[in-house]
């Protein structure tokens, strides 16, 4: 994962490794709040970013299909197939829309957790 | 090197990117002074702010950019002087700064005619990202606008006006005809008809006298005694250079303004530099990006140590306004005396195409297209390098009559210096080398290596013929390969997973491909091992490889819910029926329209509503209609012989029985059928994929038609043949183009690159002339005896049914941020933000 874990994050229980698709995506509720988490099996890999695309405000990431480009993992929306980064957040697409935010997620003892920064604050509202 | 770049607008920012890649030896201080609060953005796509786009969707850069590359930059930091002897400049925040070389990229403002009354609220100019933000605010309670300038940028003011949500909009011209400087009469004819059609209400040659209202505006009074009501106006009148900062310190200025520059770029001061719209040079304003661009390059390559000098540009331009193709290239006005003229007007499409050829009818020099612009890469380029033209050059714009090869000389023909990208500079000769020494072998690899195609994108379909004309010519085989994670075609795809006998996404990209796949060979395998076998879609492994919308057996709709259709074969339905979709729309509160197909669809579904949705409607008989899924929509039929009084069979028993035959087939592209019961044709089968017609005799069979887009009538492939023949053609004709037509392919499109064309799939369907009718026609039957509703498969898994909520970790609530308006007594979705 790229974020890097200087910052501090708090842990949130999303749900079981088993309440997520092979290869594909879910939605988690987080207050008032959506992230998209995906479980990238073919790479053994967790990934979660804001679920709403940038490019018209759809709360849609999560149900968007997962794969790679050169190797980086991405995520396309279901609604006019913007490529986001995985990694990173950022736009792959050639007209830009704008980034998605991203977030540390770790598996342990069959549970998913998503690391929101700092403690109490959401910070993307 | 010291060097201090005044203004960061688009031509300001292309200064810094490309003093950046020269190979400048000294160590290079840029020190860059905007007076704006963002960094540069694209300004000639101001208007899709109005469209959704945001502030930073057009940013070419974020403020990280600068620093990232030791870039001091000053924002909302006007320059106040410039101090030619010391070499300093002083800003408004304070800032003395040194420079070696000065440039100013000041830009140009808008010009405001002293009309009475421009200072009233609701009184805008069109420039910058502020001015969008007042208009924004503005235009809330505004319901009547208008424009000043029919020019080429008062045109798009008219378009946000129109984004905006202002019920009526006016554009005022003073000159007799629309956009001047580019188009001549009859092509400003032809676009003011085009933009009246679209709610925008033109006037020429007339002259604002007054603008009047109390404080805020309220109408405009005009020099030939009329009046118009607006509340609010848009002025664009033209652009007057930035060049106060210069005319201050002494620099030569222009009579009528502009900073004069040399074909160095430099002022009359050689340390500074001037560039893009506040430049005169040779006496003309180039208010365009393009040339602004090269100025740059001129100004960086120069401070680099090496030569080139600005020598004028080609004003060639092609633009969409509010959906209209406008273009101009070459001379577009020269006189009869100079040359011929070829014009092509088409009033009930509203084209307006016109050449311009030399006396001897070997040149073209110049010419305008309005409402269709395809022509104008190749046109331009042909200008441009005095290519021979055609022995008849009305082909140029006609397009060639009677055969099938291309008009003009194509790609082949042009020199090596042929400019192709005008933004980026980038000339035939390095796009091709890109290709042979470069190995770029896609479009968006030719993009990467040499920036062409990157800025407006008017160059990207010459770039992608070059390429392949360039990889022919080089012995390499073109392929069509999917994506990089499959490097087949897709028919050579479909043929390796039959022959391998894979089932699952994961098998095929593990055995046939790499990576990790994408959102366009996931949906592609997913839609041939459908074509192939037939198991329900969503089956573990293969459900997120589907379309979004196939993985919800639904069409995601504005605001995230679903639309639902069931299938209600040949467009026959009992009353019962009507009334289970009626009460069901009721129950879960959704929009209810009669689609083109003749079936009923319900909108503004919820993820979580829909299992229960479609648990009620099969129980009342219905299943899945596959709206989804790139495969058989509908059987459209009329009413046929049982109770049409010309009818010559029974189309509607025939409709249901080819529906409920080909139902959930996965193709490469959406099929869609009809059958009328008599040559009237009410249910329009010569659109569609595959239609039939009865005749005395028994049924003709048309196939390959199309709606949509780009309309084409189906042709015939049998006549007067029986109901049992007629299937076993459809068979046939189906698996062929199931197994060989690339993704996203409609049956018309493949019969058109099919080679043979209508004669040779006549030959294999009806004659068999490649001996795989039988096959054809046993692995069809296959494909319908496995056929299952997925919608009944969902409801019946707790497991399937469980992927159908929006919270994974809520599975009870629905998505809250789903909105609908209320509209005609029902709902809609709510706007995109």
């Amino acid at each position: 994962m790229s974020a890097t874990l200087t910052e501090s994050y708090t842990w949130f229980a999303a749900c079981s490794t088993t309440d997520v698709p092979e290869n594909g995506g879910v939605c988690v509720k987080y207050k008032n709040d959506q992230i998209a988490l995906f479980n990238f099996t073919r790479r053994g890999e967790w990934y979660a970013t804001q679920n709403m695309c940038p490019h018209r405000m759809q709360m849609a990431i999560s149900r968007g299909m997962i794969g790679s480009i050169e190797g980086e993992p991405k995520v396309a929306c279901p609604f006019h197939k913007k490529n986001f980064s995985l990694v990173d957040g950022r736009c792959l697409s050639d007209d830009s829309c704008g980034d998605l935010k991203t977030y540390p997620v770790k598996v342990e003892g069959g549970r998913v957790f998503i690391g929101i920064p700092g403690a109490e604050e959401d910070t993307w509202a | 090197m010291k060097i201090v770049i005044i203004g960061n607008g688009m031509v300001g920012y292309k200064l810094c990117e490309k003093l950046l890649a020269k190979p400048i030896a000294a160590p290079l201080h840029i020190t860059v002074f905007g007076e704006e609060v963002r960094p540069a953005y694209d300004r000639v796509h101001l208007s899709a702010f109005f469209d959704g786009k945001t502030a930073d969707d057009l940013s070419l850069a974020p403020a990280s950019w600068y620093a990232d590359n030791g870039i001091a930059l000053h924002l909302s930091d006007p320059v106040l002087s410039i101090d030619r002897a010391a070499k300093t400049v002083s800003s408004h925040a304070g800032h003395t700064i040194p420079y070696d070389y000065l440039v100013l990229a000041t830009g140009s403002a808008a010009f405001v005619p002293p009309i009475p009354g421009v200072e009233k609220e609701g009184v805008f100019i069109y420039r910058t990202i502020e001015d969008l933000e007042l208009m924004q605010a503005h235009a809330r309670k505004a319901k009547k606008g208008a424009v000043i300038g029919g020019g080429l940028l008062g045109l798009e003011a008219a378009k946000a006006l129109l984004d905006l949500g202002l019920g009526t909009t006016h554009v005022v011209e003073f000159a007799p005809r629309l956009m001047p400087r580019q188009i001549d009469e009859a092509g400003s004819r032809m676009l003011q008809g085009k933009l009246e059609e679209l709610g925008i209400q033109i006037h020429t040659s007339k002259n604002t006298a007054a603008i009047v209202g109390e404080d805020t505006i309220t109408g405009m009074d005009f020099t030939d005694g009329s009046h118009l009501e607006v509340d609010m106006l848009v002025i664009s009148a033209g652009i007057k250079p930035r060049d106060e900062l210069a005319r201050h310190c002494g620099l030569e200025v222009g009579p009528r303004g502009g900073i004069v520059v040399n074909n160095s770029l430099q002022t009359s001061d050689p340390s500074i530099f001037a560039i893009g719209e506040c430049a005169l040079h040779e006496g003309m304003i180039y208010g365009l990006v393009a040339p602004g661009y090269e100025m740059a390059d001129v100004v960086a390559t120069h401070l680099s140590g090496a030569a080139k000098s600005f020598t004028g540009f080609d004003m060639s331009t092609k633009l969409k306004l509010i959906g209209v193709d406008v273009a101009s290239f070459g001379d577009p006005f020269i006189g009869p005396n100079e040359a011929r003229t070829i014009v092509l007007e088409d009033t009930s499409k509203g084209i307006y195409k016109r050449i311009n050829i030399s006396n001897d009818g070997k040149k073209l020099l110049g010419g305008i297209l309005v409402g269709d612009a395809e022509a104008y890469n190749m046109l331009l380029q042909t200008a441009k390098n005095g290519l021979a033209l055609p022995p008849n050059p009305e082909d140029l714009i006609l397009g060639a009559r009677g055969g099938s090869e291309e008009a003009g000389a194509g790609v082949a023909a042009l020199p090596e210096d042929a400019l192709i990208c005008s933004c980026e500079g980038i000339t035939k000769g390095q796009i091709c080398s890109s290709v042979t020494d470069g190995g770029c072998e896609s479009v968006d690899a030719i993009k990467k290596c040499t920036k062409a195609g990157t800025g407006c994108g008017g160059c990207v379909p010459m770039i992608k013929d070059l390429m392949v004309h360039t990889m022919k010519s080089q012995g390499k085989y073109v392929r069509n390969v999917i994506c990089e994670h499959f490097e087949f075609s897709r028919q050579e795809l479909l043929n390796l997973v039959k022959v391998k006998n894979l089932t699952t996404y994961n098998e095929v990209l593990d055995t046939l491909g790499k990576g990790d796949g994408c959102e366009i060979c996931k949906p592609l395998v997913a839609s041939i091992l459908a074509s192939l076998w037939n198991e329900v879609i969503l089956k573990k492994g293969n459900d997120t490889a589907q379309d979004s919308n196939d993985r919800f057996l639904a069409n995601i709709q504005k605001g995230g819910t679903y639309s639902v259709v069931p299938r209600i074969p040949g467009g026959e339905i009992t009353p019962e029926k009507l009334i289970v979709i009626g009460q069901v729309a009721q129950k879960y509160n959704l929009y209810t329209k009669i689609t083109g197909g003749q079936r009923i669809d319900m909108f503004g579904a919820h993820l979580n509503d829909l299992p229960a949705i479609w648990e009620e409607l099969i129980a009342a008989g219905f299943e899945s209609g596959h709206a989804y899924g790139k495969s058989l929509r509908t059987v459209k039929s009329c009413v046929g012989s049982t109770w049409c009084r010309f009818g010559l069979h029974d189309s509607v028993s025939f409709a249901i029985r080819i529906e409920e035959r080909y139902r959930g087939l996965r193709a490469p592209h959406k099929l869609k059928s009809a059958v009328s019961g008599c040559i009237r044709e009410c249910a329009e089968a010569q659109s569609k994929d595959f239609g039939i017609i009865a005749t005395e005799k028994g049924w003709n069979l048309y196939v390959c038609g199309n709606g949509g887009s780009k309309p084409q009538h189906a042709l015939l492939l049998a006549a007067d043949i029986d109901s049992e023949t007629c299937i076993r053609y459809i068979d046939r004709f189906l698996m062929l183009y199931i197994k060989t037509a690339d993704p996203l392919t409609r049956t018309a499109t493949w019969l058109n690159k099919l080679e043979g064309g209508i004669d040779y799939l006549r030959n294999v369907v009806v004659n068999d002339s490649l001996g795989l009718a039988e096959q054809f026609e046993q692995e069809m039957q296959e494909l319908v005896d496995a056929y299952e509703c997925e919608w009944k498969a969902v409801v019946e898994s707790p497991e399937l049914r469980k992927r159908f909520s929006h919270f994974v970790n809520a599975p009870e609530e629905k998505d809250p941020t789903v909105q609908f308006e209320s509209m005609r007594d029902q709902k809609k979705a709510a706007d995109w933000k």
